[in-house]
């Protein structure tokens, strides 16, 4: 206490105000306020200099990513376009036969949707849930267009007698709101019977898990074999003199530079049973030229087409870290008396682990939504679960269902990262 | 200064294709040699005879562009070539101009519109300028005796020995199983609307399933014919005929168990030049240019009144009518596309198909 005096900063402070806690500065404005207002306009302006990113993020990938994502559990095409039958379904409890309350609600809004040309998306909803029933939606709606007279119940059944199907009219139900599970009960294979339990949908329609579990088995083993191939090739870039290994990473990122689709193809033309590796085989006298190996349009090819493509996504993440490994720990360890197997086992291979994190997440999760290479090389048995989300996408244009296997996919990989986080810790990873 | 001045060019030019808009229409079609095709057969003609400018906008599938665009509320194509589905889906969503088939052109000898087009050519907003098949076609070299003829001979693997080839989607393979196993082309859509009907399907199509290769793109299946990984395979009439006739490749057609699709041309609704859009219609479906686009490509015209004016291919030596899909042979026992059934039951059938495929 002593040197208090001797303090410059106390000095100021004492003589200035009187008390130790408002400290001020020379032109006698409080200090705290004016170090916050300085650091504010810096922080200002480091916003304003990320906003353009932070802006362009949240428009092009924020929005409509949640946009898609808002699709899995909310589908307004039945309940915006037949608001009537709509407000009946909420006034009564499941399972209630339709009055003529309801036919004639039912009627109004089909005559409402028909004349507003809107019935092809009514129809299209119930679809989803119901199928072969849009057809019923757009043919009832050029009928009723002509005219529709009470009694509507009868009138109805008349122009199809499907519409008293209390299969359709639990379709209706579920649709009803717009906000439904029923995708995500889609995306795992179950549905709701006509008493509205969850049940698992027939057996010869089971698809969607069967896939989620072949996706990440699969990126699960590319991953390791990304690992096992491409962990001596980054060692080698590493301690190599800098001419040689300038050659050899070129041969690395040459085919990193090539487009996708071209080392798609060149894969078919190598393994295809006509192609150059059977061909060289039967020439050797190795097989016969009834026994070509199917090494394509399966499972084993898009292992082997996947793994090439994105080898150098594990190797580059290594390299890097490899880089800045000091040789004399291995030397040190060495002179110590350690085996070479023991060297790399206890000193090197454990300061190559945030590459090889970084590298294996990289590698997972890019295969996990990995979608041209299999659909083209995967034939029957090597299809994944984007193959079904694009398929949704394009094809049969359900985007609610494509979003729902989408936000279980993206759940599950987030899953994972929380585990690896957990296990690993995300800041022992090192991508360059 | 730039920068600037190619602002003002823009600007300029944007202007000038404003003011330039009532003698212009604006054509969205699939690019490649089919939009070659329709700008020899219909655009060049129609802006000699009216003076009107053609833009060929090419689109991956034009149907894309018409949603977005109508739902934007800011149409700028005029005329879109588009899938019979796509079509039938927009029209009901009401995003199309109905079309009057009275108003389209009779056929030279009379017969109105409503008779001279094929069945399904012509729809409450879209009139159809193209037939289309999937057609079964087979590499010569790999059958020393008898060559395949039909359907049935396609899941034969025992006579015709070596790989096939299909789609991997439901819609062109399960009527092709159905025809094989003995049902008539006229009834396949009955029959796939019925458990037992769809159970057949997959039952024949489990003579073959560890001898297919499935495809995915339209190249695809012309490559694995021509690389020898199949000795049969499903295709598109256009590309094989490219390969035959323009790569002399040694292949054929079995026009057996043909699958046919139409392309529709629709307007959307606030098209920019609506009556320009429809005399485009009109005169790009009318008997002599339908007939002369096949001079360009192996699709079929949609009207009955084109196929005599049909002639020859471009190279002045093909004669064009027996690779056409609306020929009388490959007419015999042709599955026409059934947009209603697919829109009913695509989803369910996808998903029966891709259990189907990953079970083994």
């Amino acid at each position: 206490m002593a040197n208090a005096a001797l303090d410059p900063h106390a000095a100021i402070a004492t003589t200035a105000s009187g008390a130790p806690d408002r400290l001020t500065t020379a032109d006698g404005r409080p200090l705290v306020r004016a170090l916050a207002r300085s650091q504010s306009k810096a922080r200002r302006r480091a916003f304003l200099l990320v906003a353009p990113l932070l802006a362009f993020i949240l428009i092009t990938f924020v929005v409509p990513i949640g946009q898609m994502l808002q699709r899995s559990f909310h589908n307004d095409g039945f309940s915006a376009n037949m608001p009537q039958i709509s407000a009946w379904f909420a006034e009564t409890p499941a399972g209630t036969v339709p009055d003529d309350a309801a036919w004639t609600a039912l009627a109004a809004d089909l005559t409402a949707s028909a004349e507003a040309r809107s019935i092809g998306v009514v129809g299209t909803r119930i679809n989803y849930d119901l199928a072969g029933s849009r057809s019923l939606f757009t043919s009832t709606g050029r009928k009723v267009r002509r005219g529709i007279e009470p009694p509507y119940r009868d009138a109805l059944l008349e122009m199809d007698e499907d519409w008293g199907d209390p299969q359709l009219w639990s379709a209706m139900r579920g649709a009803s709101s717009a906000v439904t599970g029923n995708f995500y009960l889609a995306a795992v294979d179950r549905t709701r019977d006509e008493a509205g339990k969850i049940v698992q949908v027939e057996e010869n329609r089971r698809i969607y898990v069967t896939l989620f579990w072949r996706t990440f088995w699969l990126s699960g083993l590319i991953t390791a074999l990304t690992f096992v191939l491409g962990f001596p090739i980054a060692h080698l870039l590493a301690t190599l003199p800098m001419r040689k290994s300038n050659l050899l990473m070129i041969l690395v990122l040459l085919p990193f530079w090539t487009s996708l689709l071209v080392r798609t193809t060149s894969w078919m033309v190598l393994l295809q049973q006509q192609g150059v590796i059977n061909d060289i085989l039967v020439w050797l006298g190795i097989i016969g030229d009834g026994q070509r190996l199917q090494m394509i349009y399966n499972q084993t090819g898009t292992i082997i087409a996947m793994t090439h493509i994105l080898l150098p996504f594990m190797i580059l993440p290594l390299y890097s870290v490899m880089r800045t490994i000091n040789p004399s720990y291995v030397r040190a360890a060495r002179s110590l008396g350690a085996t070479s197997w023991t060297a790399f086992r206890r000193i090197y291979f454990p300061q190559t682990l945030p590459g090889l994190g970084a590298g294996a997440m990289l590698v997972f999760i890019l295969a996990v939504g990995y979608y041209i290479t299999p659909a083209l090389v995967g034939g029957s048995s090597g299809q994944l679960i984007s193959n079904m989300i694009a398929m949704h996408m394009t094809d049969t244009l359900n985007w609610s269902m494509a979003a729902a296997l989408a936000a279980l996919l993206l759940g599950a990989v987030l899953a994972l990262y929380w585990l690896y986080d957990r296990l690993v810790g995300v800041d022992n990873l090192k991508l360059g | 200064m730039h920068v600037k001045s190619t602002l003002i060019l823009s600007t300029a030019l944007a202007g000038l294709a404003f003011s330039a808009a009532a003698q212009e229409v604006n054509v969205v079609s699939w690019g490649g040699a089919y939009e070659k095709s329709q700008v020899e057969a219909y655009n060049k003609p129609f802006a000699a005879e009216t003076g009107i400018k053609v833009n060929m906008i090419a689109a991956d599938n034009p149907a894309t562009p018409l949603k977005a665009q109508v739902e934007a509320g800011n149409v700028s194509g005029d005329v879109f070539d588009i899938e019979v589905s796509d079509a039938i889906r927009l029209c009901d969503e009401g995003a199309l101009v109905e079309i009057d088939p009275a108003s389209l052109p009779a056929a030279p000898d009379g017969t109105a519109a409503s008779e001279d087009f094929v069945e399904g050519a012509l729809l409450d907003c879209a009139v159809a300028n193209i037939v289309w098949g999937t057609v079964i076609s087979y590499n010569t070299t790999k059958f020393e005796g008898d060559a395949p003829t039909s359907a049935v001979d396609f899941f034969d693997t025992e006579t015709f020995p070596g790989k096939r080839g299909l789609p991997k989607n439901p819609k062109r393979t399960l009527y092709l199983a159905l025809i094989a196993d003995g049902v008539a082309a006229a009834d396949v859509y009955d029959e796939l609307g019925s458990d037992e009907g769809v159970e057949r399907a997959f039952a024949k199509l489990d003579t073959i399933k560890d001898d297919v290769v499935w495809w995915e793109a339209g190249a695809q299946p012309v490559q694995l014919l021509a690389d020898g990984e199949v000795s049969m395979t499903t295709v598109y009439n256009g590309r094989i005929f490219d390969a035959m006739v323009a790569e002399g490749q040694p292949f054929e057609v079995i026009w057996d168990g043909q699958y046919m699709d139409m392309d529709m041309f629709v307007i959307p609704k606030g098209a920019p030049n609506p009556e320009a859009a429809m005399d485009y219609l009109k005169f790009a479906t009318d008997t002599q240019r339908l007939a002369d686009q096949a001079k360009y490509i192996a699709y079929g015209p949609a009207r009955q009144s084109s196929a005599d004016l049909v002639g020859l291919y471009q190279d002045g030596k093909t004669e064009m009518a027996p690779h056409m899909p609306t020929s009388p042979e490959a007419l015999e026992n042709a599955v026409m596309d059934d947009p209603e059934f697919w829109a009913d039951h695509d989803a369910e059938l996808s998903e029966r198909f891709n259990a189907w495929l990953a079970s083994s």
